[in-house]
């Protein structure tokens, strides 16, 4: 019976024991408490996650540096210099009296913007004609460039206004009216800190669990797991559940700092919230388990894992990108990363505040997710042990 | 400080055992040379901050000429596609609700006679705002276009008068370096500078804590190496490795991406290469503090992480906090991201970049040294 009732390699399978269960899960308990530096870590790097995604992740720009080159030098050029500075989103830090002081302005980088007022500007504007005036852009960052175009154009188009039609208001026969819903000041950290939930649980799968079956291969210990009277899915079971355990600790860790620190909206179910974490968490670890059994090296495993989850769960998720932007090859192999359903769902029950009525195929999503992360843990673990 | 006496040979063969350890496993092998191309290409596409082929849900109640040509020119923007179209207000609410679409459009009645008639109207915008960055600018770009179609077709005199080329300031924008505003021309260099300082952590740390795990660093420690010999015979193939790496990494980036290398290629790789001797001297000194492999690549990823955060890869330095911004000048990251941005995109040389050149060499010359003395300590 003893036979019987070991990994599976013989014979039928036997009854899952919970007690032989709870002993797993207890002897992996130890090795993660053992391990201090891992533990600490565990919740260390969600908080520092939140903490620093949380205040950098900005897409506003402003204070952005400029230089001037002023060849006309007379009252209209300088209230041109003076409509950019008070606008607040540009800072003048250099004033140029030549030409070729331009180039290595931007090309060290110390200013983004030159703006060249040609020596006609003034008598142009006097005489109602177009005045053109130069803006050198630095392009490499092209999203911080574009905003910054932008609020040039804007900042020359209420000058002129103001210069030409002397106080009329510019016609404006047209307009948008817009509403933001969901995140209404447009918050990073709104979009962000939820989002990151994933990403954790990715990092926790891809540094914890996918070393816990390549560490037994390596010190050998492996065998004597097999040699013991446990069936297959208790292992995995065992293995998982300290860290399902850990990684439920830090979505609640996560919830709060976002709550408490960025004052993230909470609009929806924190059960539903839980459930999905919950399968999503399984779904991950036993892809950790399943990229450790194949493996069968912490170096490998490590690397196969940050490929494999961490990457696509940061890049092909929506996390900070916007999927529909992106070339058609990788809004195909997004359909695929779990992290996206999730981070769906998680989005919506923050700031939408929807259920499962809108969720449901999120949440089936999560389900199959869980489901063949277990299955090829399992599979893998029966593989190798044979 | 008087540098150390190295016997050439000893350290060959040192390098050598090395190389073998770390080359002997083909997976390791795929690793080490295919991850850094996977992940360059993956980043390449997918850092993507432009906003094309937003979803747009439609209500349109004037149903006219007008508001239809309102409509084909947002999607013919590119930066909108018709995601569907709405017969009830409720059903935009839905559409958002359900994340079919991040923007509604509702076209009120009478668009068409008001702006014949020359009188001021408005349309409706719902904008997600949980992607914000994707909302921010979405809902930029759908004001501006709404805005000009309305100066064009308004029957107001004083749009027909500030049609064509009005009078006033006429801003003409240059950008140099990346004139059609790509954002992969800027974040690919910028990825170079990930890869290598993860492989140069990885490398190193690995070549030390894996011998200390097995118990052969003690085997190493009586033979007749000298320290120094041992941490040069340790690290001269990591460095090797790494320049492979960039040789690798540089050519996807210009044959496949099509990123213009401007500056000498002589450059890039100086600084590179001291940005490589700094990983490689954080690597050393995470290893003096690891006992194991896996406390290695926990410690490795305490330090990468916020490493990579605050070096203005993905977010300008210039808008983070101050506390951030200070601590960006201790983060090489940065210095060298900085770097290879300047050499790729505009051509800079030395005379640009010997702040960024010295500062990575005094770091690497510190880093090493600090980790060396450390290491000679925990493994005597």
């Amino acid at each position: 019976m003893a036979r019987d009732a070991g990994t599976g390699t013989g014979g039928r399978v036997p009854r899952l024991s919970l007690k032989r269960l709870w002993a797993m899960a207890h002897k992996e308990w130890i090795h993660v408490r053992r391990d201090t530096r891992s533990l600490a870590m565990a919740f260390v790097v969600p908080a520092v996650m939140v903490v620093m995604f949380g205040y950098i992740i900005s897409f506003d720009v402003n204070d952005i540096r400029m230089a001037v080159l002023d060849r006309d030098r007379t009252t209209q050029s300088r209230d041109l210099v003076d409509a950019f500075r008070s606008s607040g989103y540009f800072r003048v830090t250099a004033r140029l009296a030549d030409d070729r002081q331009i180039s290595p302005l931007l090309e060290r980088g110390a200013v983004r913007l030159v703006l060249v007022i040609p020596p006609d500007f003034s008598r142009n504007l006097a005489a109602r004609q177009p005045a053109p005036v130069q803006a050198l852009v630095d392009g490499g960052d092209a999203n911080t460039a574009s905003i910054a175009i932008n609020y040039a154009q804007a900042i020359a188009t209420t000058y002129s206004v103001h210069a030409v039609l002397k106080g009329q208001p510019l016609p404006v026969p047209l307009q948008a009216e817009s509403r933001v819903w969901y995140n209404e000041d447009l918050k990073s950290s709104n979009m962000i800190v939820p989002g990151l939930m994933a990403t954790i649980m990715m990092i926790l799968s891809a540094l914890l669990t996918a070393l816990t079956i390549a560490r037994e291969w390596e010190r050998g210990t492996m065998e004597q797991l097999a040699a013991t009277p446990v069936h297959r899915l208790e292992v995995i079971l065992g293995k998982l559940a300290p860290y399902v355990g850990i990684g439920i600790v830090d979505i609640v860790l996560v919830a709060v700092a976002g709550g408490v620190v960025f004052a993230v909206p909470f609009r929806g179910n924190p059960l539903f919230l839980m459930g999905t974490a919950f399968l999503f968490l399984v779904g991950a670890q036993g892809l950790g388990i399943f990229i450790s059994a194949t493996s069968k090296s912490q170096f490998l495993a490590t690397q196969l894992a940050m490929i494999t989850t961490f990457l696509p769960a940061t890049l092909l998720s929506g996390l900070m990108f916007d999927l529909s932007s992106m070339p058609k090859v990788l809004q195909i192999i997004s359909l695929v990363v779990p992290a996206r359903y999730f981070i769906t769902a998680v989005r919506g029950i923050f700031l939408k505040g929807v259920g499962f009525h809108v969720l449901w195929g999120q949440a089936v999503g999560m389900i199959v997710f869980a489901v063949v992360g277990l299955g090829l843990a399992v599979h893998a673990f029966k593989k190798e042990i044979a | 400080m008087r540098l150390p006496r190295l016997d050439r040979a000893r350290l060959a063969r040192l390098a050598r055992k090395e190389l073998t350890q770390t080359l002997r496993d083909p997976r390791a092998l795929r690793v080490i040379f295919m991850a850094p191309i996977i992940q360059l290409v993956i980043f390449g596409y997918a850092v993507t901050t432009d906003v094309k082929n937003a979803a747009l849900v439609l209500y349109d109640r004037d149903n006219t000429a007008v508001s239809r040509q309102l409509v084909q020119e947002l999607t013919a923007s590119g930066y909108f596609r018709l995601a569907g179209t709405a017969s009830r207000a409720s059903d935009l609410a839905e559409a958002l609700d359900h994340g079919r679409a991040i923007l509604a459009l509702e076209i009120p009645r009478g668009l068409q006679t008001d702006l014949a008639s020359g009188r001021p109207a408005t349309v409706q915008l719902l904008i997600d705002g949980t992607t914000s960055n994707t909302a921010t600018v979405a809902q930029a770009y759908a004001s501006q276009i709404i805005l000009r179609f309305g100066q064009q077709h308004s029957a107001a005199p004083a749009a027909i008068a500030t049609k064509g080329a009005a009078p006033g300031v006429d801003l003409r924008v240059r950008a140099w370096y990346n004139p059609n505003l790509e954002s992969r021309v800027y974040n690919v260099p910028g990825v170079v500078g990930n890869l290598m300082m993860l492989m140069s952590l990885l490398l190193t740390t690995l070549a030390v804590v894996r011998e200390r795990e097995l118990g052969t660093l003690e085997q190493l420690m009586v033979s007749p190496l000298t320290p120094a010999e041992m941490i040069v015979g340790k690290t001269l193939p990591v460095v090797g490795i790494a320049m492979i790496d960039l040789c690798l990494i540089t050519s996807v980036a210009t044959l496949w991406f099509h990123i213009p290398l401007r500056g000498s290629l002589a450059l890039l790789f100086l600084v590179s290469f001291a940005y490589v001797v700094c990983g490689l001297g954080i690597g050393l000194l995470i290893s003096t503090v690891s006992n194991t492999t896996q406390e290695a690549f926990m410690t490795m990823f305490m330090f990468f992480l916020p490493a990579m955060i605050v070096s203005g890869f993905f977010f300008p330095i210039e808008n983070m906090p101050r506390a951030f911004q200070y601590l960006s000048l201790l983060n090489p990251v940065a210095y060298y991201v900085r770097a290879v941005r300047a050499i790729f995109l505009k051509g800079a040389g030395l005379a640009a970049l010997w702040p960024e050149v010295a500062v990575l060499a005094v770091m690497g010359a510190t880093i090493l040294w600090f980790a060396s003395t450390r290491f000679r300590k925990t493994s005597a």
